[in-house]
């Protein structure tokens, strides 16, 4: 393994563990604040430096994990189920099916994924839930279009032919030969688009329509720190480079997965 | 050639109805009675015959379908309906914002391609490996990199610290730089790698030696026939960031206070305007389907081998 | 002095060494060719002389003495003013070789554009004469047309177009003719000895195929492994090879066996095919693939079906194991039931055998299969059985549990061979089978194949286009051409007395041993 793939592992690990196990990193509150140490620069005692209201940046950007990153849980799992059996049901079955399928696709794509995600949030409401919900919706064509690629490209090796040739039915060959041989690309999508996901949720909170304020979900940290970007830089800088390290690193695990398979 | 250009016409026109019709269903007929909970608002103090006035003038109250074909008509003639928020035709607001957003995708267009085809053909020019390396894990990089965020970034290093650009005033292009960089950045990403792949497969074609054994120089090789094969995969993706840079001008506009379709998106979300969503939605659908559509029509010129299949 | 004086180089594969101790001569004029099997080296060898070894590779030692100039100490730079002036290439595969964007009149005038011969009006004119030399009829509309429009035998004569152009001294021939058909082949091979007496040009021909190495060589060396075996005038090493391994290729290459004639025993038929057609419909235009094909195999014998590209010969192979379903005519095989036990019955051994495995699946999982799907014996049994069926196509039971990327050509084969045995099978349709696969390999599948019809009884569709194994495997063969079968009869028959016009001309084709 190169070392920007153990590099990559390591943030990951590392971010799932702020999720899960914040209180292991910080001691501090993510909520409550100290008025008389605001605005501090990043220092031994503050690693990302304090807000305008006394509270410790780190801590809140180790608690605000678990919202971006059940947020692009719950956007992949909607993406990944939806896309996938649309793509695998398309791909296998054929003809009208394939063509309505395709046209459906054909549609999701020609509307960019955040106004696709605004439409999904003017109908079902702001809030970390619809958001996901909302970027899920918007990475359903690509799912689709990769699966079902992947089908029809499995489906016309020689192998599953000679699958059926040794006298395997229709269910057997797709879940002997078909599905395996499909799903590495799938996989590979999916941990592209747990990043993607996470661009897309902060932006969302950023633009307001996420998480309610005092949440520290990172768009909305970064949201925040606009306001004082003449004074006080690390309020935006530092949780802005946590995302940017996040989703470099689920895309070169996507990459490494796509070259080598699951 | 006729048949293939009316037959990808109708495709794109059907993708347009297909995605106006959707998001009609989403925006219009789905949340209900979006003017009756702005206007039966009690602190307006409109009584029920002033409220039954302004709905018929909006057309609410309608059966679904009439509604539905009224506004289709509307949309097919040009007349996008009134928004909600500020009782203005939603034409007018569009006029109004769209050409500082055309100023600002189309700008970041160009610089997305000058990025993407500067990274590509140095990446493939380059022998050292470490500088291709480092010059294919740019694209990455940028399409990691939250545009709000660089934006902010973008202010923060230019006009507070380096005092380059005026945060406030200053000339028109000065305003234009920072957003349109912003912009561009993560447009930039794809095509650079599909161009950069592009260039790694044609190179792997067994027609590349050939030429070399003509006797032609690296640049002759990469200029007159590696790139020409390569363009065509990535003009697909530069097509399909066309949507990209709508959705991408809400963020921009936002983060530099820009008027524009993005700051009008931003409006009409918030103020639940769904006539001027539905608006923004079907011209973000009818610009990508346009441009893609202009891209396929262009493929079989620069590439021979699809004349004959179309 | 030679025209050509390789000494002892030696090229590695980022570090690996690939190639060694390589030392031949090229003299004026003369056809030198280089044989040998894939992995030998005899390609690495060319690009290394004409300085296009790939970026990975090195050329660590030795010299490349071009008249005078050593080339091996030229920089890139100065290699270009050689390339196309002094030494052509003619690729290998002629359906990729060839700009898809470009015309053709476009890539032969570059090769002059680069070396700065004349204006445009002068190229303009030297492409066509060009075109014409390489016997493409009407040469002025040829130049403005794109590869894609053009057939393959056409486009070998535009890529020979494009390395005589500037009349070099020595022409690197890198496998020129595999890719095509036998009779394209013989006139490919015809117009490359013209030019070679024309213009006095020595010619390098790196080639698998010792039939047409020894038929159009002055001097043969034969490689293995990345060195030199043995090298010679081609009438020595062919009548008294030195090298144990020059005997053995000689001895396995079925062009130049004498083998005997299998002779069709009479026995009642196990496959019979009547009137078989296929139409294809490509848009609103319809195409006759197979046009009432018939013939009957009788029970433990191999009837071979040979054509060329295009033939009909494959989509019949698959009307047989029914994966094609045919527009009318009928396919009958003798005791198949007509539902999915057919498969039991009938089996298909593809062209290329990395393709037809499973790459996720392990060896004893692939050949285990049919058991599974017709549930045959419990896990016990049926592994045994993946056992026996091993040892039966002489593979080693260590490899049950790798993957079929883990093995050689041959190996892979051969376990498609066994899962194709695996359900105990009557009839086995081999398309291709053993075409991709070097000549040593070939010979030992194709005595495998005899091998098991003669414990079995197994009948064989034969598909192929290398009328060599052809003669050596068959009983019956039946010739197709454009969709018909033109001629059918024993083995002995159709190869001793040909009585169709395009038989006569296939069997022409087919490279003799010495001149």
């Amino acid at each position: 393994m190169k070392g920007g793939l153990i590099l990559s592992w390591l943030v990951i690990v590392l971010v799932l563990l702020w999720a899960v196990v914040p209180g292991v990193f910080t001691g501090y509150d993510p909520i409550a604040g100290v008025p008389a140490e605001k605005l501090q620069a990043p220092g031994a005692e503050h690693l990302f430096g304090t807000d305008a209201v006394g509270r410790d940046m780190f801590a809140r950007v180790v608690h605000g994990a678990v919202h971006s990153l059940s947020g692009a849980f719950v956007a992949v799992a909607v993406g990944l189920v939806l896309g996938t059996l649309l793509g695998l049901l398309a791909g296998s079955a054929g003809g009208v099916l394939d063509a309505v399928v395709m046209r459906v696709v054909d549609v999701l794509l020609s509307v960019p994924g955040l106004l696709l995600a605004l439409t999904v949030i003017i109908l079902l409401g702001p809030g970390t839930v619809n958001v996901a919900i909302a970027v899920g919706i918007g990475s359903v064509a690509a799912f689709v279009r990769l699966s079902r690629s992947e089908v029809v490209r499995v489906r016309r090796t020689d192998y599953v032919e000679a699958a059926f040739g040794s006298g395997g039915r229709f269910p057997v060959v797709l879940w002997r030969h078909v599905l395996p041989n499909s799903l590495g690309p799938v996989i590979a999508l999916a941990a592209l688009q747990f990043g993607v996901a996470i661009l897309a949720i902060s932006t969302l909170g950023f633009l307001g329509y996420g998480a309610e304020p005092p949440t520290p979900e990172w768009g909305l940290l970064i949201a925040e720190g606009r306001n004082y970007l003449a004074t006080s830089w690390w309020l935006t800088t530092l949780p802005g480079a946590v995302v940017v390290a996040v989703v470099l690193a689920a895309s070169r695990i996507s990459r490494s997965i796509a070259k080598e398979g699951p | 050639m006729t048949r293939y250009l009316l037959s990808r016409v109708g495709q794109a026109a059907l993708v347009l109805w297909a995605a106006f019709t959707a998001s009609y269903v989403l925006l219009q007929l789905l949340p209900g009675d979006s003017i009756l909970i702005k206007f039966q608002n009690p602190e307006l103090g409109l009584s029920p015959q002033q409220i039954a006035e302004i709905r018929a003038y909006y057309g609410a109250g309608d059966p679904p379908l009439l509604d539905y074909l009224n506004t289709l008509l509307g949309f097919l003639t040009g007349s996008f309906g009134y928004s909600i928020d500020t009782g203005s035709p939603v034409v007018e607001r569009l006029a109004e914002a769209l050409p500082e957003t055309a100023k600002l995708a189309s700008a970041a267009f160009v610089l997305a391609v000058l990025i993407a085809v500067l990274i590509a053909f140095a990446a493939s020019y380059s022998r050292t490996s470490w500088l291709r390396g480092a010059l294919l894990s740019v694209p990455s990089l940028f399409i990691s990199v939250p545009a709000f965020w660089l934006g902010i970034l973008l202010i923060q290093v230019f006009s507070f610290r380096l005092r380059l650009v005026p945060v406030i005033g200053g000339g028109e292009l000065q305003q234009l730089i920072l957003p349109v960089l912003t912009l561009a950045v993560p447009i930039s990403a794809p095509i650079a790698q599909v161009l950069a792949r592009g260039i790694d497969q044609v190179y792997a074609q067994p027609f590349v030696p050939v030429i070399a054994a003509k006797g032609a120089t690296r640049w002759w090789i990469l200029w007159r026939h590696v790139a020409r094969n390569a363009v065509l995969p990535a003009m697909t993706v530069a097509g399909l960031t066309f949507g990209e840079l709508i959705a991408g001008s809400v963020v921009t506009e936002t983060v530099f206070g820009r008027g524009g379709i993005g700051r009008l998106t931003e409006q009409a979300v918030n103020a639940q305007d769904t006539p001027v969503m539905l608006a923004v939605v079907v011209l973000a659908a009818a610009v990508f389907v346009l441009v893609n559509l202009v891209v396929d029509v262009l493929f079989p010129v620069l590439d021979p081998r699809l004349k004959a299949a179309s | 002095m030679s025209l050509l004086d390789v000494r002892d180089i030696a090229v590695s594969y980022d570090g690996r060494r690939a190639v060694e101790g390589i030392s031949f001569t090229v003299e004026p004029g003369e056809v030198v060719a280089v044989v040998g099997e894939s992995g030998s080296g005899k390609t690495t060898t060319a690009h290394a002389i004409i300085g296009l070894l790939p970026r990975n590779a090195s050329l660590d030692a030795g010299q490349i003495l071009l008249g005078e100039n050593d080339l091996a100490t030229w920089s890139a730079r100065r290699m270009e003013s050689v390339r196309g002036a002094q030494i052509g290439l003619i690729p290998q595969d002629p359906s990729n070789s060839l700009d898809p964007v470009k015309t053709i009149g476009a890539q032969i005038g570059e090769v002059l554009r680069i070396h700065k011969r004349g204006d445009r009006g002068t190229i303009r004119r030297r492409v066509v004469e060009l075109l014409a030399r390489v016997g493409l009829p009407d040469p002025q509309a040829r130049a403005r047309q794109y590869p894609h429009e053009l057939s393959g035998g056409m486009r070998q004569r535009v890529l020979i177009a494009i390395a005589i152009a500037l009349e070099p001294r020595l022409i690197i021939a890198d496998e020129p003719t595999s890719a095509l058909d036998v009779t394209v082949q013989r006139r490919i091979l015809d117009l490359v000895d013209d030019l070679r007496a024309e213009f006095g040009t020595a010619v390098l021909l790196v080639t698998h195929d010792l039939g047409v190495a020894a038929s159009r060589s002055d001097r043969l060396v034969v490689m293995k492994d990345g060195r030199v075996e043995e090298q010679g005038t081609t009438r020595e090493v062919m009548s008294a090879p030195a090298a144990e391994y020059t005997k053995r290729l000689l001895g396995d290459a079925p062009a130049l066996s004498a083998r005997p004639f299998k002779d069709a025993a009479a026995a009642e038929p196990a496959i019979v095919v009547r009137d078989l057609v296929k139409e294809f419909r490509v848009g609103r235009s319809s195409f006759l693939a197979v046009d009432g094909a018939s013939f009957e195999v009788p029970r433990g014998t191999t009837h071979a079906l040979v054509g060329e590209s295009g033939s009909g010969k494959t989509t019949t192979a698959r009307m047989v194991v029914r994966f094609t379903e045919p527009t009318s005519g009928t396919v009958s095989i003798a005791g198949a039931p007509d539902d999915r036990r057919f498969r039991r019955h009938v089996q298909l051994v593809y062209q290329n055998p990395y393709g037809s495995l499973d790459p996720r699946q392990s060896i004893a999982d692939i050949v285990e299969e049919p058991l599974r799907n017709f549930r045959l014996g419990d896990r016990a049994t049926r592994r045994a059985r993946v056992g026996e069926l091993l040892d039966r196509v002489a593979l080693s039971r260590d490899l049950l549990t790798r993957r079929p990327r883990e093995l050689s050509g041959g190996q892979r084969q051969r376990v498609a061979i066994a899962r194709a045995l695996a359900a105990g099978p009557e009839v086995i349709v081999l398309d291709e089978a053993v075409s991709a696969l070097d000549v040593t390999v070939q010979a030992q599948i194709l005595d495998l194949l005899e091998q098991l019809q003669r414990d079995l009884g197994l009948t064989y569709l034969f598909i192929s286009h290398d009328l060599a194994v052809v003669r050596q495997i068959s009983h019956t063969v039946s010739v197709m051409n454009r969709g018909r079968i033109v001629e059918s009869g024993t083995t002995r028959q159709v190869f001793t007395e040909p009585r169709h016009e395009y038989t006569r001309e296939l069997l022409a084709a087919i490279p003799e041993p010495v001149r």
